[in-house]
């Protein structure tokens, strides 16, 4: 029979290659005929979303590619431009710093850049705590801070302090990176120091009513338990904070190290918007987690004040808050007390903030399973143990994308504070430049350029919060 | 929180206020009592004290002055000689109609967008997500501002749609032309529209001081009482189906029902629509600045309300894309078992179901709206925070006064609207047993 | 709690902050820091430029009383206010003089519970149309659409005129001068309304002005003038001063430029009164004798100053006009200073 199948010289013996699939079913022609011509109605949509695209690219193409880079005055761009027109990105080039800093004095561009630098060093152990994977945030971070420094700082001592400090930290997120803690809890005075300037006794007297308060609890807690020890050092804080950091500040006064002090009314541009927004962002969060505790608590007069009190903040636009800001919280405050409007829209947005956050980690909060706070009952914690060792880490861990979501709107919404007369990136700059004879009548390059930024930094962050969200995902369910 | 064993029944002890569960609670409700309350005694001590200072006092009878100032939209009757309270009414209808009309567009928008960027087609779900994006990460009072600036900046002069002599002469045609048959000229300070007109009005009524258009109203209760009866011939029809098996035939009873008395209550009342047009001399020669007659609507409300719908469309886009996601990949495979179409799919099996996980993200982005509103101060729009918390605040120096009512009112509206929303949301929500 | 920990933190907050009392003069002085109330960007008249450096008409009022006050020009902070925050900086003691275009009314006077000191700039309320509209009267603007700027007494005055001449307008509310402006040349409106000199600077920057009219009718007096708090008449009295400085400088050509000279030379009493060399008419109000010297020092006098920010050299050309000296046909009259 063998034989047969050898002699029969039509029986192939090996196996054909594959065929190629016919031309409409591979490669272009396929991916276009699935994803843009599959039947009537999504070539439809296809050729309708096309003229959309060509419709919007003809109209502003020509303005963006005729666009004037070199130029004093909005006339002049006009000039050069000719009768076709064209964007003047001039403005930009000659205007840029006061969208990015404000009025902050030029020459010391370099603590806010490092400032800002280190906020994601201090971020870093928020996000990756005791993880090698935040040395690497911290190292790119610091390529940055030094890059942008050298491009804009002309004072070659304060790049290599830059250099040697950021390379500091990163040597310490590699080799110890819980200790990187601590530069997120110093960070707030630090970054107040840096932009501010002054002397640096101001912050670290500030400090010191913190170290106070964690004395005093140290030395109470054992005695009377967790809510006095926490209540006389608070108090006792307090007590320091109003009646002797004055004095100490007074005695320090005039003893290095100090910075150039840099009134808060020349801030503006994104730093003002970063200022505004990370500051409120960060205060609201303890506020936040207590409101939020506070709404799910069993006592019933908590709870009615923290529902009423969240429930009045989302109530009501964000503007009204700032308005009360700038016309309302003075009679709110004892006779002739004054200060800055830029603190009192902080304030206020802090707790409009708040209200916000309160709700996200309430979300956090149902989300956990009660058999958590069962078990931590179980285990003979008491309420503030529970909370500090079962639930909070759990239920922040849940809402770290909502607080990052109520950031990015937080952020949007500085943009706000023009209506009270703060130099805002986007009207508020915008503005001043338009005050200017040269640049009188420019409209759209100043909105596109702010445009840009804001998309790019609330973009990045959105999509950071969407990976995140995927990372945190450790249940199995 | 641990429940503490029955207790040793010796005698109440001072310390125990904080160290006995029982009582604890108790003693942390007092203590934040009274820091609250002092807290409020200290707020309203130093408010009189900064009133007695500034030579100032609490008192809502401004609300009763002259205004002096002009409104440009106003949906009741306003005159610079109306009182200020009146025109914080006419600002408060102007935010409820951008926030009315924005969330019906949002809702629409962002459905369509929602569902679209789930869409096979792949340049159509790019240029949903770019629009979703870009309008989600760039501040509201960009787009504002843009939409308002476009709006304004394209659409031609109302000069362009006048008749010269040179054009009588000519023949020529004005280089703009109202569109949809000659009834709607948009131009860059609003849209003309045409107005509904009776030629025998009902008149109007006044109850208290408020005006009330008889007219209007007969049309709505003709509209009301049509789809009543409408509804009870449908009744009526499913009864007999129920009993006998046998659907009769309702549609032209419907149609005739639901049509019939409202025009012929238009008809018997001269029912026509008033042009926008510009008044002309005897040869046909345009005059005057504006078109008359018709309703203009004006740029700082159609750039706000479209703004708004887009922004919010956005995030409505997202939260439908969340909820259409959420639904199990088994329902739409079961829906194709079945033999539906994709779209019929979507709309018949997908949403209905999606909607419980999209309604609560929709309540809140319907409070964000109606909040954002408030941003209309960008354009100028003149809605509650216009007139009250801004030309009447400024010209009256009453700060304290404007600015509680307005939030009093904007806490209000948002309240009402929650608990809709909320009745709304527990009435569609699965019943779980 | 939280409530708590807010009121424990805006305490200590305003425990470390300044106090503004009843007398201003002593607050600045311990502040060393003038606190000036200014416009959020108005060309020619108070603006930052691409420094941060504020300039403009207004601006330099601001800086002669700080250098009056405290001997230094530079010690300002300007506080950009606008329409509608404005009074309510100037009532908080957010800021010590409000100087931005404000106009002196009869109820921002009694019922606002303000001073106006002086008049720095005469203005009344104009209209701006376009050549090709055929229009050479407000008059002939019935059914017209004027676009306005809210929280300014413009708005009052618009519908009283429109209400007094019987004819009908649509407002356009806007926000600021430079939208203002778009919309007018967009023809979102046929006419713009605001002050004079502001219409005057906005046309002079326009791509052409040869197109655009200013109206006849001023429709209102606009009285422009500094601002400060009511009660404390010796701060009043110091704002009020130091302007009339800058006009009996200009009446006696007293400049920036040849002020030591004049100083060293002069036998005119009035200037030796003024440049505190005679007299102590600084020490009455609390001041340094100095006061006048350093205040015309810091910018020029009155004449310089509006030539330099918005004089007929620079693009905004307006003219003198009204604030013209009250010797060359003006409204401007220095009260002696003796």
């Amino acid at each position: 029979m063998s034989d047969t199948h050898a002699e029969t010289a039509f029986i192939r013996t090996e196996m054909l290659g594959p065929q190629l699939p016919p031309v409409t079913e591979r490669g272009v022609v396929k991916w276009l005929r699935e994803n843009l011509f599959a039947g009537w109605t999504n070539t439809a949509l296809t050729l309708v979303a096309l003229f959309v695209v060509f419709w919007l690219v003809q109209l502003a193409l020509p303005w963006w590619l005729n666009g004037v880079w070199n130029a004093t005055s909005l006339g002049e761009c006009r000039t050069i431009a000719g009768p076709e027109g064209g964007a003047c990105w001039a403005v930009i080039k000659a205007r840029w710093h006061q969208y990015i800093f404000g009025f902050y004095p030029q020459d010391m561009y370099w603590r806010p850049i490092v400032a800002f630098g280190l906020m994601f060093v201090a971020l870093a152990p928020v996000l990756y705590y005791g993880l090698r994977s935040g040395a690497r945030l911290v190292g790119v971070v610091a390529v940055l801070t030094v890059v942008s420094l050298a491009a804009l700082d002309h004072d070659i001592g304060h790049v290599v302090l830059a250099a040697v400090v950021m390379a500091g930290l990163f040597a310490l997120a590699w080799v110890a990176p819980k200790r990187l803690v601590y530069v997120t809890l110093l960070y707030p005075f630090l970054a107040f120091w840096l932009l501010w300037g002054g002397s640096i006794w101001k912050p670290v007297a500030t400090l010191a009513g913190f170290g106070v308060m964690v004395l005093v609890y140290r030395l109470i807690q054992p005695r009377l338990g967790v809510v006095m020890g926490t209540a006389t050092g608070f108090i006792t804080a307090c007590l320091y904070w109003l009646f002797v950091q004055g004095s100490v500040t007074a005695a320090l006064a005039g003893v290095p190290p100090e910075l150039v002090p840099v009134n808060s009314d020349q801030f503006g541009g994104f730093l003002l918007a970063f200022v505004i927004g990370v500051t409120a962002i960060s205060c609201s969060l303890p506020i936040g987690i207590l409101l939020a505790l506070g709404r799910r608590s069993d006592m019933l007069l908590i709870k009615t004040l923290s529902v009423g009190f969240i429930e009045f903040i989302r109530g009501v636009p964000l503007i009204t808050m700032l308005f009360t800001a700038s016309l309302l919280l003075q009679y709110f405050l004892p006779p002739r007390t004054n200060f800055d409007l830029i603190l009192r829209v902080v304030i206020l947005v802090t707790l409009f903030a708040a209200a916000y956050i309160a709700e996200v980690i309430r979300g956090g909060l149902a989300a956990l399973p009660r058999g958590q706070y069962e078990a931590a009952d179980a285990l003979g914690l008491d309420y503030w143990q529970a909370q500090r060792l079962i639930i909070m880490p759990q239920a922040l861990k849940i809402s770290i994308p909502g607080i990052v979501s109520t950031f990015i709107g937080l952020f949007k919404d500085t943009t706000l504070v023009s209506f009270v007369g703060l130099l805002d990136p986007l009207r508020g700059v915008t503005q001043i430049v338009r005050a200017d004879i040269n640049w009188k009548g420019i409209y759209w390059e100043p909105y596109i350029f702010v445009g840009v930024i804001f998309f790019l930094i609330c973009f990045g962050m959105s999509r950071y919060s969407m990976y995140l969200e995927q990372k945190l995902k450790t249940d199995h369910r | 929180m641990a429940m503490a064993s029955e207790a040793p029944k010796d005698g109440f002890r001072l310390s125990m206020l904080i160290y006995d569960t029982r009582f604890r609670s108790f003693t942390i409700q007092v203590i934040v009592l009274l820091l609250v309350l002092m807290g409020i005694a200290w707020l309203v001590d130093n408010t009189v004290q900064n009133l007695a200072a500034k030579d100032k006092d609490i008192n809502f009878g401004f609300l009763w002055n002259r205004a002096g100032y002009d409104i440009e939209q106003q949906l009741i009757p306003y005159t610079n000689d109306s009182t200020h309270g009146r025109a914080a009414i006419i600002g408060l209808l102007n935010t409820l109609v951008v926030a009315f009309w924005g969330c019906i567009f949002a809702t629409v928008l962002g459905v369509f967008a929602g569902v679209l960027r789930l869409s096979k087609n792949w340049l159509v779900a790019r240029l949903m997500t770019v629009y979703v994006e870009a309008f989600r990460n760039v501040p509201l009072l960009l787009w504002i501002i843009v939409v308002f600036v476009v709006t304004s900046e394209t659409a031609p002069q109302p000069k362009d749609f006048k008749v010269t002599a040179e054009m009588v002469q000519t023949g020529a045609e004005p280089p703009a032309q109202k569109i949809l048959f000659g009834t709607v000229a948009i131009t860059n300070r609003g849209w003309n529209i045409p107005a509904p007109l009776v030629e025998r009005p009902l008149g109007v009524v006044n109850v208290g001081s408020v005006p009330v258009n008889l007219t209007l109203l007969a049309v709505i209760a003709a509209i009301v009482g049509s789809v009543l009866v409408n509804r009870a011939i449908l009744r009526r029809a499913r009864r007999i189906q129920e009993e006998t098996g046998d659907r009769p035939t309702t549609w032209w009873q419907s149609l005739l029902v639901l049509f019939a008395p409202t025009i012929l209550l238009l008809l018997a009342l001269g029912f026509h629509i008033e042009v926008p047009a510009f008044p002309t001399d005897e040869t046909g020669v345009s005059k005057g600045f504006n078109f008359q007659g018709g309703i203009l609507v004006m740029h700082s409300f159609s750039a706000l309300l479209i703004a708004l719908s887009l922004y919010t469309g956005a995030f409505i886009a997202e939260a439908v894309r969340g909820g259409v996601l959420a639904i199990s990949r088994g329902q739409t495979e079961a829906a194709y078992a079945l033999g539906l179409r994709p779209g019929r799919t979507m709309k018949l099996i997908i949403l209905p179901q999606a909607l419980r996980v999209i309604i609560p993200p929709l309540i809140s982005q319907y409070l964000n709206l109606t909040k954002n509103t408030s941003l209309g101060i960008a354009v100028s729009y003149l809605d509650l925070r216009g007139t009250l918390g801004g030309i009447t605040l400024n010209q009256t120096g009453r700060e304290l006064e404007c600015m509680l009512l307005m939030m009093l009112i904007y806490l209000t509206i948002s309240l009402i609207i929650s608990s809709l929303m909320n009745v709304f949301n527990s009435a569609v929500k699965l019943k779980e047993r | 709690m939280k409530k708590s920990v807010f009121l424990g933190v805006v305490a200590a907050t305003a425990m470390t902050a300044g106090f503004a009392s009843a007398a201003t003069l002593d607050d600045v002085k311990a502040r060393g820091e003038l606190l000036c109330g200014s416009n959020t960007g108005l060309t020619g008249f108070g603006a930052p430029d691409a420094n941060g450096n504020w300039v403009g008409f207004d601006v330099s009022l601001c800086r002669a009383v700080a250098a009056a006050v405290l001997g230094d020009p530079a010690k300002v902070k300007f506080v950009p206010t606008t329409g509608e925050t404005r009074f309510t900086a100037l009532a908080s003691g957010e800021v010590d003089l409000l100087v931005r275009n404000s106009t002196w009314t009869f109820s921002r006077d009694t019922d606002l519970k303000f001073d106006f000191v002086a008049v720095n700039y005469y203005d009344g309320q104009g209209f701006m149309v376009k050549k090709d509209l055929g229009v050479s009267s407000a008059k002939e603007l019935d059914g017209a659409t004027v676009c306005i700027q809210t929280g300014t007494t413009t708005e009052l005055n618009l519908a009283d005129f429109f209400k007094f001449n019987n004819i009908k307008y649509t407002p356009v509310t806007v926000q600021d001068d430079s939208e203002a402006q778009r919309q007018y040349l967009a023809g979102a409106c046929d006419a713009y309304t605001t002050d004079a000199s502001g219409l005057a600077a906005s046309r002079a920057t326009m791509a052409d002005p040869e197109n655009h009219i200013i109206l006849p009718e001023i429709i209102s007096k606009e009285p422009l003038g500094p601002v400060v708090r009511h009660g404390d008449n010796n701060w009043g009295d110091i704002v009020r001063w130091t302007y009339y400085a800058l006009l009996i400088a200009e009446e006696k050509g007293i400049t920036k430029a040849n002020i030591e000279e004049v100083a060293s030379s002069t036998t005119d009493p009035e200037v030796r009164r003024l440049l505190g060399l005679e007299g102590d008419a600084g020490v009455m109000m609390g001041l340094d004798n100095n006061w006048a010297k350093n205040a015309i020092a810091a910018n020029g006098n009155y004449g310089e100053i509006f030539e330099a920010n918005i004089g007929t050299s620079t693009p905004i050309g307006l003219a003198r006009g009204l604030n013209a000296l009250w010797t060359q046909g003006g409204l401007q009259y220095a009260p002696p200073l003796r």
